[in-house]
């Protein structure tokens, strides 16, 4: 057999390499001449009794005792638990959340001037109307409109989208929105005073076309729905929390 | 792989359609359900498995910790504590890492006792022990880039004294050392530009750790598992299948590891590392007193033991490879150091003597320690290099029982043939 | 071998081992005092913090943010611990409108990047800030640590965030003493070695021995590693009016608080931890006696 490890004669699997094995021989030689014969004979017979119930149940081991179950899926419990934390550490942690709200001054912007402010990582369009950019929002019917709903954190998700229920009833010129084309999240263009508007002087995107209007509605292209409006409220006359 | 009766059943068709295209299935099973286990083994044997599931949790949290942990000289300090004290689940999922090194070194050195007690490194497992030697290696040096990260004052002094041991080198050619640490560093001092590569290489050696394991636990299988008496299977009354018998009992024991390990992540979780870890690191002060993690202290104890600097580098590394010699350096045709009357002994000295290197590590090098250091660590080499050799040639081993099933039956057996008489 | 044998066998073993170490122990205790100067011995407290069913003391917390406020963060800033920290569960519990405004009237203001017209520094060229929010860090006086040395006497006042992390205590003694020591740390999940420092330097003031060579400008410390301190004596007496009369104002009361407080900042997370520690706990020792059973039951046909 040499140095080879399996040894296809022999039913053991395993093999022990000649010298191991002339080691245990050794010894074993000499723990037999030791000991009692007579109770060496009697330890290998009883050994033989007590080999055949464990043969039997090492050939069909019992898998479905109640205690074995009741272990392993106890034990499976955990292992699902121990997820949770795993999945939890990738939502926002504590100081992201912190950063929630911001207040933003609005005294320096002017009427027909907008702004953009940083909110949870997204630019907020902050925009002065004027009369006409209001007029124009106000006037235009419900049923011109891609999408009807008013998208305003402030509002129950109901709300149609009147040029009203986009703003802050007492605050009509200002309009804040979350500026994200609802297309596939590009920044439109709008906000500085040279930036194309768009075909309904609102906001354009450039990336896919789609065109908004005075009070942040989609108008024409790809994008299916309205600027959403975020959760704020004035805090003064000139100053809004926003989250 | 080792043969053994195949008891493999496709349950379901798509199992069928499966085992006929790639038969996985079928050599899990064959690996891991009927791969037949001694029936005398002790728990000492369960912490191959407790080591694969600290291998496992030290990757996974290991993953999660790198979403949020920053490897800047600047930023890295603060993200760690944005870890534990900002992100959910941070504190836990970092304590669980830093305690899980620890107790993947726990688990590493019972292991390799084990080894080394019943002889598991002698033929024919030469190779699945050297391979265990390398993945000890590559731990060692996954876990020492791993306490750079943190940035604290303990691990930037750290990785600036044990990177300076390859100055030693110059020595041999004048140069060479500063030419590897200047290389090491990626600069004329321990730099954010250092921590940035020590990443890197955190991040990769527990994959290659992961492929050794592949191997080491193949030649396993290819060899069997060794058991306390060091006598092979030779009959299907040596062993039971792996599972259920061996899986039930490595489950219990994997639990009962991990309520000491959750006593440390919950209760002691500083308790294994070092206060000055919690200053940022600062080039300009070196703490008062520099030890490394705990379970590098007896190496550390070496490498101070000797007063020359060459010498003490030298001597540290030789500690570990001598491991790789040990099959050729015992020369006892008996495997287990349950019948070995000399032996035994010795290596209970030797074990002694590395866990009093552990504790002389973490005492200054100065006076009684230092000879102290000198004692064991000669005892050490003493050891591997004359004492087992010639032992295993001049001993007379005890009486061995003739089979696995012999020793665990023999003494009821026994007694019960001893009533029959009276 | 027989059980027997393999039993006496380890007891021997033991008594080896054990009479080995008693030899060591016998010769390294004298050394470890002479390392690294004498060593200090520092008292453990009690903490209500301490321990594995250890809480942080509410009042206490507040107590020791007034100490830390009044006294502390004229010279120490606390840049880890976050304002809106102050009224999260787990910590002092403040009312979360009085921590917003204690941040907008907080001293030591944020600088934000440069302002609208790129500069970073007012006409009288001090830096422009604005006053902090809920999510930003309770800052100390100085901008930067040169500004702090310039100020301090070339001493650093370090940040106290994870103070008490930072901080431990040594063992000092003969290696069985040391065994028993870790065993009881470990079984107590003893991990207030900070605090006890903390406590044990605040109140550790004293006249200098006479023969103690005090250098200018310097303070003689007892628990201090050399003794001499940069920092004067903080705490004194009646220096901080609690709003609960009962509690007393001595320099060992703030001390006290103040660390207690510290400790929090270092481990705001403790509470969860330890209470989430019982249910792991409980869980995996149901767990294990279950296991134990199934396996016991299992291999009642091998053995």
């Amino acid at each position: 057999m040499n140095h080879s490890i399996v040894a296809p004669d022999s039913d053991s699997s395993l093999l022990f390499n000649r010298m191991g094995d002339a080691a245990m021989e050794l010894a074993t030689a000499r723990w037999r001449s030791g000991g009692e014969g007579v109770g060496a004979k009697a330890l290998v017979a009883h050994a033989k009794i007590r080999e055949a119930p464990l043969a039997s149940e090492a050939d069909n081991p019992n898998r479905r005792d109640f205690l074995t179950v009741a272990a392993t899926s106890w034990a499976a419990v955990g292992a699902a638990a121990t997820l949770w934390p795993l999945v939890q550490q990738m939502n926002p942690d504590a100081s992201t959340q912190a950063l929630a709200s911001i207040e933003v001054d609005l005294a320096p912007v002017k009427e027909g001037q907008a702004i953009t402010v940083m909110w949870r990582g997204k630019p907020i369009f902050i925009r002065n109307r004027t009369k006409s950019e209001i007029d124009a929002a106000a006037k235009t019917p419900i049923g011109d409109l891609k999408d009807g709903k008013a998208r305003n954190g402030n509002l129950p998700e109901t709300a149609a989208a009147t040029d009203q229920n986009r703003v802050n009833k007492d605050h009509a010129n200002w309009l804040v929105l979350v500026g994200i084309c609802t297309h596939l999240g590009c920044i439109p263009k709008g906000q500085a005073l040279a930036d194309a508007k768009g075909d309904f002087g609102g906001w354009f995107c450039p990336c896919h076309g789609s065109h908004y209007d005075t009070s942040g509605r989609i108008r024409k292209g790809p994008a299916p729905e309205n600027f959403p409006v975020p959760p704020f409220q004035f805090v003064t006359d000139s100053k809004i929390r926003i989250g | 792989m080792a043969q053994h009766e195949d008891t493999y059943k496709p349950g379901s068709r798509l199992e069928q359609w499966l085992d006929e295209r790639l038969p996985l299935t079928r050599m899990m099973h064959g690996q891991f359900v009927d791969f037949p286990t001694p029936r005398n083994l002790n728990y000492l044997w369960t912490f191959g498995g407790i080591l694969t599931f600290c291998l496992v949790i030290q990757i996974v949290t290991g993953i999660v910790l790198a979403m949020h942990y920053v490897p800047s000289d600047k930023l890295a300090f603060d993200s760690i504590e944005h870890i534990r004290r900002d992100v959910n689940y941070g504190w836990l999922i970092r304590s669980v890492h830093a305690v899980g090194a620890s107790m993947f070194f726990v688990a590493v050195y019972v292991h390799m006792a084990r080894g080394l007690y019943y002889g598991s490194y002698k033929a024919p497992r030469e190779v699945l022990w050297i391979l265990g030697v390398i993945i000890y290696l590559l731990m060692m040096a996954t876990g020492f880039l791993g306490y750079t990260l943190p940035w604290g004052q303990m691990s930037f002094w750290g990785v600036t004294v044990i990177t300076n041991l390859f100055s030693s080198l110059d020595s041999i050619i004048p140069g060479l050392g500063t030419k590897i640490v200047t290389w090491l560093w990626g600069g004329y001092s321990v730099s954010g530009v250092t921590l940035n590569r020590f990443f890197s290489l955190h991040y990769l050696l527990p994959f290659v750790i992961v492929g050794v394991v592949a191997l080491h636990v193949w030649a396993l299988h290819v060899v069997g598992q060794n058991n306390p008496t060091g006598i092979d299977i030779k009959t299907k009354s040596d062993s039971v299948p792996m599972a259920p018998y061996a899986v039930m009992k490595d489950m219990f024991a994997l639990f009962a590891f991990m309520l000491v390990f959750g006593w440390f992540v919950f209760y002691a979780p500083d308790y294994l590392g070092h206060a000055d870890n919690y200053i940022e690191a600062n080039p300009l002060v070196t703490p008062p007193h520099i030890v490394p993690e705990w379970y590098y202290l007896p190496f550390y104890a070496i490498l101070r033991a000797v007063p020359s600097k060459l010498g003490g580098v030298a001597l540290m590394f030789g500690s570990i490879l001598v491991l790789l010699f040990l099959p050729w350096l015992d020369t006892s045709r008996v495997r287990s150091a349950r019948y070995r009357p000399i032996f035994k002994w010795l290596l209970v000295l030797f074990f002694f003597s590395f866990l009093a290197l552990g504790y002389l590590g973490s005492k200054p090098a100065e006076g009684v320690y230092v000879m102290w250091a000198q004692i064991f660590t000669t005892y050490y080499f003493l050891f591997f290099l004359v004492l087992m050799p010639i032992v295993g040639v001049l001993e007379t081993p005890s009486p061995m029982p003739r089979s696995i099933t012999e020793s665990v039956l023999g003494e009821k057996a026994a007694s019960s043939a001893m009533a029959a008489k009276h | 071998m027989s059980q027997f044998s393999r039993i006496t066998g380890f007891v021997r073993g033991a008594v080896a081992v054990a009479a080995a170490l008693g030899v060591i122990s016998s010769i390294t205790s004298a050394p470890a005092a002479a390392a690294g100067g004498e060593p200090i011995h520092i008292d453990r407290q009690s903490w209500s913090f301490a321990g594995v069913r250890g809480k942080f003391d509410k009042d206490q917390l507040q107590r020791g943010f007034q100490v830390y406020q009044e006294v502390c963060a004229a010279c120490h800033g606390l840049k880890r611990v976050y304002f809106r920290n102050l009224s999260e569960p787990g910590g002092p519990g403040f009312n979360a409108e009085a921590v917003k405004a204690l941040a907008a009237s907080w001293p030591n203001q944020i600088f934000d990047g440069p302002n609208e017209e790129g500069s970073i520094a007012n006409r009288k060229g001090a830096i422009i800030k604005r006053p902090a929010r809920l999510s930003d860090p309770i800052l100390g006086p100085y901008d930067n640590d040169n500004q702090a040395r310039a100020a301090q006497n070339g001493a650093l006042p370090p940040d106290l965030s994870i103070i008490t992390k930072a901080r431990g205590v040594e063992y000092h003694g003969g290696v069985i003493g040391h065994i028993g020591y870790m065993m009881r740390d470990i079984v107590n999940g003893y991990q207030e070695g900070g605090a006890d420092y903390m406590h044990a330097l605040l109140t550790g003031y004293t006249k200098p021995p006479a023969d103690f060579k005090l250098s200018d400008g310097m303070s003689y410390n007892k628990a201090f590693p050399g003794h001499q301190i940069a920092m004067t004596e903080p705490l004194s007496d009646g220096r901080v009016k609690y709003q609960n009369e009962s509690v007393p104002r001595t320099v060992a009361q703030y001390s006290r608080d103040v660390t207690a407080f510290l400790a929090w900042a270092a481990d705001p997370r403790l509470e969860e931890r330890k209470s989430m520690g019982w249910i792991v706990m409980l869980y995996l020792l149901v767990t294990c006696v279950l296991l134990y059973a199934a396996k016991r039951k299992l291999w009642s046909s091998v053995h």
